[in-house]
């Protein structure tokens, strides 16, 4: 089957991009197809490379990008959602005068046309949190 | 839009609205994601369920909260051919509403309807 995924929280603070990561790498594992994985709300938060985690907890952003690399994965992040919170590439950043870019190898930032397309294109999209 | 959908191959897409119009920012980056997908030309449903039916309230004024009032935007979907806008029953009993306090025409159905409404979709989107 083909998944898309839709993660409308933050790490840490909610469970949801736990859980949406569990259930892209168990649906991986049984031979689905993960068309996309969107991030939305808070969720934006799961694609900056500047978290930085207690050695002793899961490092959610770098499981992410790990999973994307292994996988091919397209992880977008809504560009709208992103620039309220503060998530920058490079291009962003330039274009909108910051002085830094922050976003995590792996993530992509996109509109939110890549969440309804994802939605007619999957199986079944999935949403994670909210 | 997309290459699928050349064929006129619709799905249908229902957003539900569950939480209160401010407080949280879900209800107004949930109409961002209408006003976007109405572009896709797909078979769109709006649902009101919980606290979302305040999204619809008339009458709203934000100006101490200091965040836009977006209620207005509700009676623009029409020009995006969003015109499916479901209201549950329940919901509105339960917080001294009726349909005539609402800033757009909407459908009042029970849960049970609601429910059906639900289980006729393709994507739902919750928010």
């Amino acid at each position: 089957m083909k998944f898309s995924i839709l993660v409308n929280e933050g790490p840490y603070t909610h469970e949801a991009s736990d859980a949406a990561f569990q259930f892209v790498k168990a649906a991986l594992a049984k031979g689905h197809e993960i068309y996309r994985v969107f991030f939305y709300h808070d969720g934006v938060n799961n694609g900056t490379r500047l978290t930085v985690p207690p050695q002793d907890d899961r490092n959610i952003v770098k499981r992410w990008s790990e999973l994307a690399a292994q996988h091919k994965l397209d992880l977008v992040v809504c560009i709208a959602a992103a620039q309220r919170r503060g998530l920058m590439d490079k291009s962003e950043a330039k274009r909108n005068g910051k002085d830094a870019d922050n976003i995590a190898p792996g993530f992509r930032i996109s509109g939110l046309g890549q969440l309804i397309e994802a939605g007619i294109q999957a199986d079944r999209l999935v949403v994670f949190g909210a | 839009m997309s290459e699928e959908n050349a064929g006129g191959v619709a799905k249908k897409f229902l957003y539900v609205n569950r939480k209160a119009p401010y407080g949280t920012i879900y209800a107004l980056e949930s109409l961002e994601v209408v006003l976007i997908g109405a572009a896709f030309e797909q078979d769109v449903s709006l649902a009101f369920l919980d606290d979302g039916v305040y999204q619809l309230l008339k009458g709203q004024d934000t100006k101490g909260l200091e965040v836009k009032n977006f209620s207005p935007t509700f009676g623009a979907l029409e020009d995006y051919d969003v015109t499916k806008l479901y209201v549950e029953e329940e919901a509105l009993q339960a917080r001294g509403l009726s349909a005539a306090d609402l800033v757009v025409p909407v459908e009042v159905v029970s849960a049970q309807r609601m429910a059906e409404i639900m289980a006729g979709q393709d994507v739902i989107l919750n928010f």
